[in-house]
């Protein structure tokens, strides 16, 4: 196996959640492979587990046991400093409230990042710029996010998860908070960067409009992966999959 | 898949680095700029600071008029007087935890996407202490000169320069330093630790939090 075949390992999570005298494992045995350059959709209903997963995978939460390898290196490993680093350089976020610091124009949000990995100032504000021309948003990089609509928001957020160069792109219910059109959007943008700049995008949601982009759906009920469902198939199984709801 | 698993020998962190610390002189900025464009925000949470040892100030300036001790109404209206203060310090506790309690609560899901975005923890807290540290000095400060400049006017208004010595002048000074030292001080109780406590969080969790 080449070493950087996978970008994402988990091998057994398990999360526990204890409500009073209920527990609950909302992962439950968690064993996935993500290729490099790969768009693979984390679906299933909400409770399922899937953003449990996201954020074990993301480093946003520890898991109760089992292992996240993150370009083979395995995040428990890590102590808080290379932490901090892997979240700046190797991962960007997508969150489905979009979680822009809202005293902050377009510009500063996308810049923030650079000032964490310690980028000078005006080379910082450089990226800043062309990542918002990327997103389609050049020309309003100096609004706040309430001065902007859900989807340029998102797009914001989108530059600024790409502010370092990641090599992987995380993304909780990127359309989840987007009426159809704006999602849709969001998703092509999405699918755009994953093609052209080969990050690897991983989505968690259940919209299913992500599925006609995913180069696999992993589908998760109740903590376990349900299935795993290469693109080839999917275009086989899509007519049948329309007006289903979970 | 066994077979699969990496191997972790110690040199297995391959790229990852430790995240740099960013100099004291980026974290001033950061907040100079937090303060600049919260502006109003920051204006309303330094009023409460201001009006807590404005009070406070003013309590304690009316007891460095020197008294009549064969004066008996005099002397019992200082004993009031010291009591007031005690009471007006109660009031400026309550009242910048207050604010500055709010202020940071109100900002934990900054916080947790700051740490999203590679920010360290300490990086954090120290965004939060240089604010509120300055918010402390300058606020109470301008609450002290208000609370001072209240009070001399009704006493030059009522008995005319009459006590205004040096002693009074250098007492004054005192009271200045024990005013913004006070302000200061429970400006970083109420703001430092509960940054703090976001900042060690998950960033997950700090990311939910609700207000």
């Amino acid at each position: 196996m080449s070493a950087h075949e996978y970008v994402v390992r988990t091998k057994g999570l398990v999360k526990i959640y204890t409500m009073g005298e209920e527990v609950l494992r909302a992962l439950d045995g968690v064993d996935l492979d993500i290729r490099r350059g790969e768009y693979i959709s984390i679906m299933g209903p909400s409770g399922s587990g899937k953003s449990t997963l996201f954020n074990s995978i993301g480093g946003l939460d520890k898991p109760d046991e089992g292992s996240v390898f993150i370009n083979d290196v395995d995040m428990a490993q890590l102590d808080a400093r290379e932490l901090a680093y892997l979240r700046c350089h190797t991962i960007g976020y997508i969150f489905q409230t979009f979680n822009l610091i809202p005293v902050m124009t377009a510009l500063e949000n996308v810049t923030l990042p650079t000032v964490f990995a310690g980028m000078p100032t005006d080379e910082g504000l450089e990226r800043g710029m062309e990542l918002l021309d990327l997103v389609g948003l050049g020309h309003r990089y100096h609004h706040r996010p309430t001065q902007l609509s859900g989807g340029q928001q998102q797009r914001v957020a989108i530059a600024r998860a790409l502010a370092n160069n990641p090599s992987i792109i995380l993304a909780d219910e990127p359309t989840g908070n987007l009426d159809l059109k704006t999602g849709e959007e969001i998703i092509d943008l999405l699918r755009k960067l994953n093609r052209d700049q080969g990050v690897t995008v991983i989505s968690a949601t259940h919209d299913y409009k992500m599925v006609n982009v995913s180069d696999r759906v992993v589908w998760i009920r109740d903590g376990k992966i349900a299935k795993i469902e290469e693109r080839a198939n999917i275009d086989l199984q899509i007519g049948g999959m329309h007006g289903e709801e979970f | 898949m066994s077979a699969e698993t990496p191997d972790q020998p110690s040199h297995a962190k391959a790229g990852i680095q430790k995240q740099i610390q960013l100099p004291f002189s980026k974290a001033w900025q950061i907040s100079l700029q937090g303060i600049r464009i919260r502006w109003m925000r920051s204006l309303i949470t330094a009023s409460g600071i201001l009006l807590g040892i404005a009070f406070f100030s003013f309590v304690r300036t009316a007891g460095l008029f020197p008294i009549d001790m064969t004066d008996k109404e005099a002397v019992s209206a200082s004993n009031r007087q010291s009591w007031l203060a005690i009471m007006a310090l109660l009031v400026c506790f309550v009242g910048i935890m207050n604010a500055m309690l709010m202020s940071v609560t109100e900002r934990f899901k900054e916080i947790g996407t700051m740490k999203c975005l590679g920010a360290l923890d300490n990086f954090v807290v120290k965004l939060f202490f240089i604010e509120a540290g300055l918010m402390g000095v300058l606020a109470s400060l301008a609450g002290w000169v208000t609370g001072w400049v209240i009070m001399v006017l009704l006493h030059l208004l009522s008995k005319g320069t009459e006590g205004m010595v040096s002693a009074f002048w250098i007492a004054s000074v005192r009271e200045l330093a024990l005013s913004v030292g006070i302000g200061t001080v429970i400006t970083l109780i109420a703001a430092v630790p509960p940054a703090n406590r976001a900042a060690k969080m998950p960033p997950i969790a700090a990311l939910r939090s609700e207000i």
